[in-house]
């Protein structure tokens, strides 16, 4: 009895450690971004919220081009995504609807796509960038994210379409639907929460991505992203470190919310409920 | 509202056997087509940003190719000389020797800590499991650049509470300590970085694989008076062996080619203490304008990673039986 208490009490205590283990650095940079600078600079830091100040999040913001990188990372991620949902979705229509040679060799040809070690393809992207003039250019990283997340994305959505029993859409076809109008009237809407979970981690994908954003976008300032400039914060805020923190939460902050999103919905909402009945 | 609906269709819908719509024969030739047009895109897609960078990538390695061709072109072929340079370059060894060990020591730490952390959540009690995977799973959604930064606060000289904590500890030499002047502890340090970052998806994974392993064994190994260590070693790990493989060669290729980390702390120095291969490759071509040396080195990480992705491959198609 006394040996299982204590390794209950063992446990919990390990698991206590672990989740400290796991936060600690999230918590420190979120606290840190509230701290008033005196706080900071303090012989003893204090571990908890004890005076609270917004003014790091106000230098942050009104940074130089703050917004202006928000922007930019924003539109990127957007339309690098959508681009990979559109594409994605016609090929995952294909993959798991339809009887086609090449079939095979067309899903082994994704998965492969899916391992790109895109670190080794800095090099050869800069020079293609800089010969047909994309150096620069925002759209240039729209359409490298797009192909980053477009793997994911079909592997992903075919797995959600297979999941989607193809009576349902066949017997659309008997209630007089074509197969298009069964997709969209019966597959789409059982579909949809794998859409958006499918773009969602598409967008987190393209928000973070940094190497590529370093290196096309080089003389146009405003063209930069936010993993960029953040990178570069030393520059903006030299020793601030409440700014930075606060900087970099607000980069977290759409991540995180997507990840609270995303909680359960991935699993839920798919045709689970249909095929059951 | 949806769901109802389609319910109501299956049961209504005639039992016909399972096969893709529109298998039939003597269709007409646009339905034939229609499979192939709806992955063009992906397919040009993958063309152009993918296969065509690749290609591209292998010419230069074979070309001569710096800054001069850079802007008028005109490259010329010089066959394996890049090969030549780095492969006689005793740098370029000592950066291939590093990333190994990098590898290893990385890989070593995410397979061992996440498969205790998976062990550790499967054996509490459903609050503290709910907390744990929460914490997890913060630290898996906090963006790369984010927590780069954050361990470059942590680390920090002065104000860094990891200095702070040391000294309270009683590790005096550590009042002030410089992390990222010295390599082996900016080394360190990014180690710490990418496991805190990795371990995370790893364990939740291997977790989640876990739970599929039936009750039954583990009461009936404990009747027979297994203890932990021979449960795990006789039957956790022989069901999960495909799991571990699989996460084993994703967390290698992870590591292998992991450029961010090091290029935003450290740049891959103090020296070249945290000069792995993709970062070496990067800085060549971008600091010496040598893109014909760059391009091979990639190569060579390109040829290195794919010997992993074969291993993976093997690995997952034994699991999935087909595509």
């Amino acid at each position: 009895m006394r040996t299982r208490l204590h390794r209950r009490v063992l446990l919990n205590l390990l698991g206590l450690g672990v989740f400290a283990f796991s936060v600690f650095p999230v918590y420190w940079m979120v606290l840190t971004a509230f701290k008033p600078t005196k706080d900071i600079q303090a012989e003893t830091p204090s571990f908890l919220p004890v005076h609270v100040t917004f003014s790091h999040f106000s230098t942050a913001v009104h940074a130089d081009g703050f917004w202006l990188f928000w922007r930019n990372s924003a539109f990127v991620a957007v339309t690098g995504v959508l681009l990979a949902l559109v594409v994605a979705c016609l090929a995952a229509f294909a993959v798991a609807r339809m009887k086609w040679k090449g079939r095979q060799a067309f899903i082994l040809m994704v998965f492969v796509a899916q391992m790109t070690p895109w670190e080794a393809l800095l090099i050869p992207m800069y020079v293609i960038a800089r010969d047909t003039d994309m150096l620069d250019k925002l759209p240039t990283l729209t359409l490298i994210y797009f192909m980053m997340t477009l793997p994911f994305t079909i592997v992903t959505l075919r797995g959600f379409l297979n999941a989607i029993p193809a009576e349902l859409e066949e017997a659309g076809q008997v209630d007089g639907c074509n197969q298009f109008q069964a997709f969209r009237r019966i597959v789409f809407p059982l579909l949809a929460p794998g859409l958006l979970s499918t773009s969602l981690f598409g967008f987190i994908t393209a928000w973070n991505e940094f190497a590529f954003a370093n290196l096309l976008i080089i003389k146009e300032q405003d063209q930069r992203t936010l993993p960029v400039w953040l990178s570069s914060f030393s520059n903006t805020f030299g020793t601030d470190w409440g700014a930075t923190m606060a900087a970099a939460t607000l980069f977290m902050l759409p991540v995180l919310l997507i990840f609270l999103v995303l909680q359960g919905r991935v699993t839920t909402g798919v045709a689970a409920g249909a095929v059951k009945g | 509202m949806a769901v109802v609906q389609a319910e109501r269709t299956t049961a209504d819908a005639p039992t016909a056997p399972t096969k893709p719509v529109g298998d039939r024969r003597g269709r007409p030739l646009w339905v034939r087509l229609l499979p192939y047009l709806l992955v063009a895109p992906t397919l040009l897609g993958t063309a152009y940003l993918l296969v065509y960078p690749m290609v591209r990538n292998l010419l230069i390695s074979f070309q001569k190719f710096g800054i001069g061709q850079l802007i008028r072109g005109g490259a010329e072929f010089v066959g394996i000389d890049n090969y030549r340079e780095i492969f006689t370059d005793d740098k370029f060894w000592s950066v291939v020797g590093r990333t190994f060990v990098f590898t290893a020591i990385n890989v070593g730490l995410i397979m061992v800590l996440s498969t205790l952390v998976a062990l550790l959540i499967n054996a509490l009690d459903r609050w503290m499991r709910l907390t744990v995977m929460g914490g997890l799973v913060l630290a898996w959604a906090i963006p790369v650049l984010a927590a780069t930064t954050v361990f470059q606060w942590l680390f920090q000289s002065q104000l860094g509470v990891v200095n702070w904590a040391l000294v309270q500890l009683g590790f005096e030499q550590f009042d002030g300590h410089a992390w990222f002047a010295d390599g082996r502890s900016t080394f360190a340090i990014i180690v710490v970085l990418i496991v805190w970052q990795s371990v995370p998806f790893a364990a939740l994974t291997l977790y989640a694989a876990m739970t599929t392993v039936p009750r039954e064994l583990y009461e009936s190994a404990q009747i027979d008076g297994a203890g932990p260590v021979k449960i795990f070693r006789l039957i956790t790990f022989p069901i999960l062996r495909p799991m571990f493989g699989l996460i084993l060669c994703l967390e290698v290729i992870w590591v292998f080619k992991s450029f961010v980390q090091i290029w935003v702390i450290s740049q891959g120095g103090p020296g070249d203490a945290t000069l792995t291969l993709p970062v070496y490759a990067y800085q060549i071509a971008q600091s010496l304008n040598r893109y014909d040396l760059g391009a091979a080195i990639s190569v060579v990480t390109v040829v290195l990673l794919t010997l992993v992705l074969l291993a993976y491959f093997r690995q997952m198609f034994k699991e999935e039986g087909e595509l």
